[in-house]
């Protein structure tokens, strides 16, 4: 049996959990039976999308005390699904809540978690997962030692939403009781927030230049607004360039920033940490300049070219003036 | 207020990774090594909350003695002592087996905050601070982007997904993971380095190698998901080649 822990806002699925069933049935490989666990509070609207897509029970664990996410109340909520269920692997996108509470979950049940899946295959009984390393420069194959469940947590954007088996006949929904006592959380959440009406949206723009650490100095981010101009596209810029304030936060492109899919997408001096990469990689047309031939953004890109930018982007510009 | 901070060694962002004979590790020796971005900030946010509340700041890392290095340069920043969890195997544990190690090493201090950074740049768990604070029995929140302290208890700003924030208040002693950008770091005076040199870096010796919680079966290169067009030569001349084929090929311009 795997359990697949289902992320929601209140009302749906988000894509990122329907991608970790999707990895869930890949290892299931239709024998393995599959079990849908959600946790929070007033949760009949999420259970029926859960339930509807058929891919297998669904368990709820519904209470006050998981109304706002706290990581204690959650690693109480999700042990008990998994005394109930005794899955022998548990799958799970790796949200920035998946990094808050699996670890703990994870030591408290004495399991091993892998995360940042971006692959699975069958080994005879173990199972393999395939994780970046070294910021991307590496992949590794890994196998979890220890006790049942593993926890494996998928990268986002790694498995296909799309490629989901969906059902016949919906999902049976059950209730999982589960007792939080008089203290869920030593945490107390407050309710999320945006910090400031995001000025830009990227989202709509049809090209993008983009900037990273390899731009080193805010005088020469000209350079790149140069750049941004004669293709006429919007300018944005990795997380390092934005938490230095060389750019506003709200023109990040990542997993903290905003997520694009333009027609072109330029990447000056960005090197493709994965937390970039799956703000971007949806682009249709990716352009990667960067002097590290090694650097991951080049694994995304189909126009490659190794050196240096404050070379090529003048040319290019110059070129593009031409025109 | 008594605050560590767990910084690791991690090869540096230009090192280009050569494997070991077995296939599923680097070779450590062909690497440089430098202090991992997000414990740098943890540092600085540590450094800051002693400015504003007094106290202790003590570095922790475990690792082969190389990581010493690093423990220099915190103290040069301005940390008051280490702890170096001192063995080879640390080089290539994964986020268990190192919460376990500093574990041994911190559990008799008492401190009353704990940080470091959100996670390594090389294995990239994101799991040794969440685990560590399990095994000490304190609460912890990850990826926080503002610390405030007052009457015992820690306020601390989550960052979520897409712009999104989240306060969550816990009682001291806590753990939290600092997201990189939270402040702006301070590098090492001349002063700051000739001080370190006389602070106290205490070893420890883990008891035994526990067992991992992963074994990597390979390592490799990743494999290209997409074909891409390498062009080369003279600046100029690439910028006509890339120009011909965004227009003409792609159509994205």
């Amino acid at each position: 049996m795997i359990g697949v822990l289902l992320e929601h806002d209140g009302s749906r699925v988000s894509r990122a959990s329907w991608e970790a069933v999707a990895a869930a049935q890949q290892l299931a490989q239709g024998s393995a039976p599959l079990a849908c666990v959600v946790l929070g509070h007033g949760l009949d609207a999420v259970a029926a999308d859960a339930a509807a897509a058929g891919v297998g029970p669904v368990h709820v664990v519904d209470d006050p005390a998981l109304a706002l996410y706290s990581p204690d109340a959650y690693v109480t909520g999700v042990r008990a699904a998994i005394d109930a269920l005794k899955p022998d692997l548990v799958v799970m996108a790796h949200t920035y809540q998946a990094r808050d509470f699996a670890p703990a979950l994870a030591a408290r049940v004495g399991a091993p978690l892998v995360s940042d899946v971006i692959g699975v295959r069958r080994d005879g009984d173990a199972i393999v997962l395939r994780r970046p390393m070294f910021q991307g420069k590496l992949v590794a194959d890994v196998k979890p030692v220890g006790a049942k469940p593993a926890f494996m947590a998928c990268q986002i954007g790694a498995f296909r939403a799309d490629a989901l088996a969906r059902g016949t006949s919906p999902g049976a929904v059950q209730r999982v009781a589960v007792d939080f006592g008089p203290t869920p959380s030593r945490q107390v959440p407050e309710a999320p927030f945006r910090e400031a009406k995001q000025a830009v949206d990227l989202g709509q723009a049809e090209r993008i230049v983009a900037v990273g650490r390899g731009i080193k100095a805010q005088e020469h981010m000209a350079v790149a607004q140069d750049l941004a101009a004669a293709m006429g596209a919007e300018l944005a810029a990795s997380r390092p360039i934005c938490d230095n304030g060389w750019l506003p936060m709200d023109r990040q492109v990542g997993s903290s920033g905003q997520t694009v899919a333009p027609k072109l997408y330029v990447a000056l001096g960005v090197s493709g940490a994965i937390q970039h990469l799956v703000g971007m990689k949806g682009s249709r047309t990716i352009v990667a300049i960067n002097k590290d031939p090694d650097a991951p953004i080049f694994e995304v890109a189909d126009y490659g070219i190794v050196g240096d930018l404050f070379e090529i982007v003048p040319a290019l510009i110059a070129e593009l003036k031409k025109r | 207020m008594k605050i560590a901070v767990c910084i690791k060694q991690v090869p540096t962002r230009e090192w280009h990774p050569r494997l070991d004979d077995t296939g599923t590790w680097i070779r450590e020796g062909d690497a440089s090594y430098e202090l991992n971005e997000p414990d740098a900030y943890a540092l600085e946010e540590a450094l800051r909350l002693r400015e504003r509340h007094g106290g202790e700041v003590v570095v922790c890392s475990a690792g082969p003695a190389r990581v010493q290095q690093v423990l220099r340069e915190a103290l040069a920043r301005g940390a008051d002592r280490a702890v170096h969890v001192d063995a080879e195997w640390l080089g290539r544990a994964d986020a268990f087996v190192v919460a376990d190690a500093l574990h041994e090493a911190l559990q008799g201090e008492q401190f009353d905050l704990i940080l470091t950074g959100l996670q390594s740049d090389d294995q990239g768990h994101a799991q040794m601070g969440v685990v560590l604070a399990e095994r000490l029995g304190v609460p912890h929140s990850t990826i926080i982007m503002q610390v405030e302290i007052a009457d015992g208890r820690l306020r601390a700003k989550r960052e979520l997904e897409a712009g999104w924030f989240q306060w969550v208040t816990m009682p001291l002693p806590a753990l939290i993971t600092i997201q990189s950008g939270i402040n702006q770091l301070r590098y090492a005076t001349l002063k700051g380095i000739m001080a370190a040199k006389k602070k106290e870096i205490r070893q420890v010796s883990p008891a035994a190698a526990p067992q991992p919680r992963q074994e990597i079966v390979a390592l490799a290169a990743p494999s290209r998901s997409k074909q891409t067009a390498m062009l080369s030569g003279s600046p100029g001349e690439i910028a006509v080649e890339l120009v011909r084929r965004l227009s003409d090929e792609a159509r994205a311009l």
